[in-house]
């Protein structure tokens, strides 16, 4: 019966589906629903709506007459956000190399089978786990030349020592540097540590075989490998620094004068306490683009590699 | 080969020492600041203005931790750290058990019940991961007005769980990616829907990813400051806030002893959980900010 | 009636079509094995039967029923994974069950249901343990327990002996061939293995870039394999190919077998009279494709009785591999190295010179280019 076999057309099968057939095709969408509403609203609504306050002259009180991209061209003119944008790059430079400088090592003396290694990690990544209020508290106590290291090292003999970076507005700056490496350097380690970890041990094995020395070893194996692992924890670190906002308040609240602000206490500062809602704003938005800036090339390398991997 | 077993014997233990000597010595360094604060918060005030940070406290006092915890003053009112850790928990609790929920069964959904656009859906909401907060503040805060949620306990919920999903739905998807497919297609056959699989097929296994997640939204939301300070009324601030201020507040004599102390009281929760899952912690941090 | 009928099926990933108009009955009780190379559709196939995957047109029926927009838990149906696909955090016992439990079968008639499979398939004194604690034999057989206790009315494997040890893999290949003579149920089996397709399949389908190219019994895929494909893909070692021309010679034909290297013919090897064909006829002249299995080798003086048969030639053994059973000798056939299948008796090491005899009244010819058979 050759009829029987021929095709039937297929645009009418789709409705033969099953109530359940039914409920099973749209139960994912709609439980997956509210989040994508909730980042459309919450995340790019948001983006926009600062990006439309930013092109007003909002002060104390949102409000939507446009006066064009004058927000920022006040944003540049004005010698504190210089301030904060030169300090961001201080700051985030010696932060980024600090980190990977420190994190590196101590994860290069790690690997070399040391016992205790567990509560060596422990220690060095603790600062992680703790806010970067409390951070900012404890290095203000320590930096304190009163009574902090400066008062100690005295104490112990050296009256000539000084170390009161914390009050010297030149200075200031590098002493969120050193409580931030404090905080993320030990994370850093991590991620290199686990880095190291994924390399094989038959690599080592057969470097070692052919003559080389550790040093060699390390400079010409280990770390070309590792420079995916640089190249994420960059990528977090400047994340970080962009976003620091904490640690500022904590420990010099952008003091002395406005010597140590960066780009987030500055958009706090002229959107909460000075009612500059739309020069706020405008900073706020160039701050995203710094994170797009960083985002944007790491995300196309990615997406690469996995293509080509 | 004898020569470079010796070889190996004579340098390598120099180099060995030397190794060990560094690592100890970076270690002291990491430990020093925490050290001065428990020290510190147990000295009476007169040990401190003698001075020496590291010097041990003549008498051991935990006057200083009582008063951080129930009378030190915090701007205009000096009830202490105890409302505003209370506060903390209030938030904590609420949005970690919610933000993981959900970011459980969107990961569940986008591996396991993949759709059209599923990848799609995935980029938006893994954005919320990188978006600098200072982008939202304000139209956020406009919305909690609207909502009639600010300053409230219930606003700090909400806030952090709308920016808590893009991480835990990136930690569960990553998670349940490993997960065979098959055993999910064996569940179908054997006759289980969307919701059986998740109940009794998934969630059993997800253990360590809960454990991660948890783990990684407590010490997110415990340690936040910005949307605290901009968002939370006077009743509602969480610890971190609270410390801000108690540290800041200028007024009467300094004690540094009581900032120590409250600093220590803020730290602890995180600390604890830290040392007592520091496996899952650093899973969480690695998991969270390596691989996208 | 048909357990499972199959028809015009095709499904589409973006531009590429995995399957093509597939058509296909399977009897109750039929045990259809699905064989083919990866990346050939044979586990799409499946998962459409299952309803894992939605065909893009087509229709698929169990029974009476058209499945074809059914989801998977609306068919009847239970599948073994190649994975086992074990739920990791139930013992054995919940894992046999949960099926049964899905189905808002009875408590008592559950348990009865996971001791009647669990001493069919040797499991019960494994029934609460973790699958975590199984080795993969006895996941294997949980996995099929699992199946089982369903009672579905088909039953589908996707190559589920594939991550055991060898030994193992026979084992269990005799043991799946046991229960289906004796339970008498309906099987899809995929694999990519050949020797599993021959030894369990009542049926095979050959199939290779989304179509079914041959559908038959072993004996009918093995012997009379429509094209070069399935020729070469069934059997172990492969069998060998030729470049000949047909040539007419004394009252039939006759297939020169080209010396590649030197040029001319290397030897003249007579047609069976009894397999002339019309089409044959047609294509004096032209280059085919001899296809002679190993076994089609015999070693001359192996043959006393038969010794007029065949056409005798003179090679050299480059290669002989004993394997205890027979041995497998390779060399140099024109221009190209054939594999032998020798008796296990034989002594030819390699480099000798060896007598064979090639049987021509089991061997096949197809077209050079269509790769189709044409006698």
């Amino acid at each position: 019966m050759p009829s029987n076999v021929s095709a039937p057309a297929s645009g009418e099968r789709r409705h033969r589906r099953s109530l359940a057939g039914h409920i099973e095709r749209v139960l994912p969408r709609l439980v997956i629903a509210p989040s994508l509403g909730v980042a459309l609203f919450f995340v790019y609504g948001y983006m926009l709506w600062t990006f439309l306050l930013s092109l007003t002259n909002s002060r104390m009180l949102p409000q939507y007459d446009f006066v064009g991209f004058a927000q920022y061209a006040r944003l540049f003119a004005n010698e504190r956000w210089h301030v904060a944008a030169t300090n961001l790059v201080v700051f985030g430079g010696l932060f980024i190399v600090s980190c990977l400088v420190i994190g590196l090592l101590l994860a290069i003396f790690l690997d070399q089978r040391i016992r205790q290694e567990g509560t060596l990690r422990t220690i060095y990544l603790y600062p992680m786990a703790l806010s970067l209020i409390v951070t900012g508290v404890v290095w203000r106590w320590l930096l304190n030349p009163g009574l902090g290291i400066q008062a100690m090292v005295r104490g112990w003999g050296f009256e000539d020592f000084t170390f009161n970076w914390l009050v010297d507005s030149d200075m200031a700056i590098y002493t969120l540097v050193i409580a931030a490496v404090w905080q993320a350097s030990g994370f850093v380690m991590a991620l290199f540590l686990a880095g190291l970890r994924s390399i094989d041990d038959s690599l080592f094995q057969a470097a070692a075989l052919d003559g080389a020395s550790l040093p060699r070893i390390y400079t010409r194996i280990v770390l070309p490998s590792l420079r995916p692992v640089v190249f994420s924890a960059v990528m977090i670190l400047a994340h970080i620094a962009i976003k620091s906002f904490d640690l500022v308040m904590a420990l010099t609240g952008g003091g002395p004068g406005y010597a140590t602000d960066l780009p987030a206490t500055f958009m706090y500062a002229h959107t909460f306490t000075r009612g500059q809602i739309g020069l706020g704003s405008a900073s706020a938005i160039m701050m995203l683009c710094g994170v797009l800036a960083i985002l944007v090339p790491y995300l196309y390398s990615e997406l690469r590699g996995q293509r080509h991997g | 080969m004898a020569n470079m077993v010796r070889r190996h014997t004579t340098s390598a233990r120099l180099w060995r020492t030397g190794l060990y000597t560094l690592l100890i010595v970076a270690a002291l360094v990491y430990l020093l600041p925490l050290v001065v604060m428990l020290l510190t918060s147990l000295k009476p005030l007169d040990d401190i203005r003698a001075g020496g940070l590291l010097s041990l406290p003549s008498t051991i006092s935990f006057e200083a931790w009582s008063k951080a915890w129930g009378s030190a003053c915090t701007g205009m009112r000096c009830n202490g750290m105890s409302g505003y850790f209370l506060n903390s928990i209030a938030i904590v609790v609420p949005a970690v058990a919610i933000s993981s929920f959900v970011g459980a069964l969107n990961g569940y959904v986008l591996t396991k019940w993949r759709f059209r656009g599923a990848n799609l859906c995935f980029a938006l909401l893994l954005f919320g991961c990188f978006v600098p907060f200072q982008v939202v503040l304000m139209p956020m805060a406009r919305t909690l007005g609207w909502l009639g949620l600010a300053s409230s306990t219930s606003g700090l919920v909400l806030v952090h769980v709308v920016y808590g999903i893009a991480f835990t739905t990136l930690f569960f998807r990553n998670y349940y990616v490993s997960i065979p497919d098959e055993m999910i297609a064996a569940a179908k056959l054997d006759g289980a829907g969307f919701w059986r699989i998740f109940w009794r097929i998934l969630l059993p296994v997800s253990g360590p990813i809960i454990t991660v997640t948890v783990i990684w939204q407590f010490t997110q939301i415990w340690n936040d400051f910005l949307f605290g300070v901009s968002f939370a009324g006077f009743d509602s601030q969480p610890v971190t806030v609270a410390l801000n201020n108690m540290v800041n507040t200028s007024t009467g004599v300094k004690e540094y002893n009581v900032d120590m102390a409250a600093a220590m009281i803020a730290a602890l929760p995180t600390l604890v959980v830290y040392v007592l899952a520091g496996k899952y912690f650093v899973r969480g941090l690695t998991a969270g900010s390596v691989k996208g | 009636m048909s357990a499972l009928n199959i028809r015009h099926v095709n499904k589409t990933f973006g531009s590429t079509q995995v399957l093509k108009d597939i058509s296909l009955a399977i009897d109750s009780g039929e045990f259809l094995i699905l064989v083919g190379p990866s990346g050939c559709g044979k586990s799409t196939l499946m998962n459409t039967i299952a309803g894992l995957e939605p065909v893009t047109s087509g229709e698929i029926r169990i029974g009476d029923d058209d499945v074809t927009w059914h989801t998977p838990s609306e068919r009847d149906i239970a599948m073994v994974f190649q994975s086992y696909a074990l739920y990791p955090s139930m013992n054995v016992r919940q894992n046999i069950s949960f099926g049964l439990e899905m189905r808002k079968m009875p408590k008592a008639q559950r348990e009865e249901a996971v001791s009647r499979v669990a001493e069919l398939l040797k499991i019960t004194p494994l029934l609460d343990r973790k699958p975590s604690q199984l080795s993969g034999g006895q996941r294997q057989r949980v996995a099929m327990g699992r199946a089982l206790a369903r009672e579905p009315q088909i039953y589908l494997f996707d190559e589920p002996l594939s991550n055991l040890d060898a030994k193992l893999r026979v084992e269990m290949r005799t043991e799946i061939k046991k229960l289906h003579q004796r339970l008498g149920t309906t099987i899809v089996y995929v694999t990519h293995d050949q020797i599993e397709a021959m030894t369990l399949a009542d049926r095979i389908a050959v199939m290779r870039d989304g179509e079914i190219l041959q559908l038959g019994t072993p004996h009918e895929v093995y012997n009379d394999p429509v094209d070069m494909f399935v020729a070469g893909f069934m059997g172990s070692p492969s069998m060998n190919f030729l470049p000949v021309t047909l040539v007419s010679h004394a009252s039939g034909y006759a297939l020169q077998v080209h010396d590649e290297e030197q040029g001319g013919t290397a030897l003249t090897l007579p047609w069976p009279v009894e397999r002339d064909t019309q089409e044959l006829s047609a294509r004096v002249g032209e280059r085919l494709i001899l296809g002679l299995r190993p076994e089609h080798f015999l070693e001359d003086d192996a043959i006393q009785e038969a010794s007029g048969e065949g056409a005798r030639l003179e090679v050299t053994a480059t290669v002989v591999e004993p394997t205890g059973a027979d041995t497998l000798l390779q060399a140099w056939l024109g221009g190209s190295e054939v594999t032998t299948r020798l008796g296990p008796k034989s002594r030819v090491v390699a480099g000798d010179r060896v007598v064979l005899r090639a049987d021509l009244s089991r061997a096949v010819l197809f077209d050079e280019k269509t790769q189709r058979r044409l006698a």
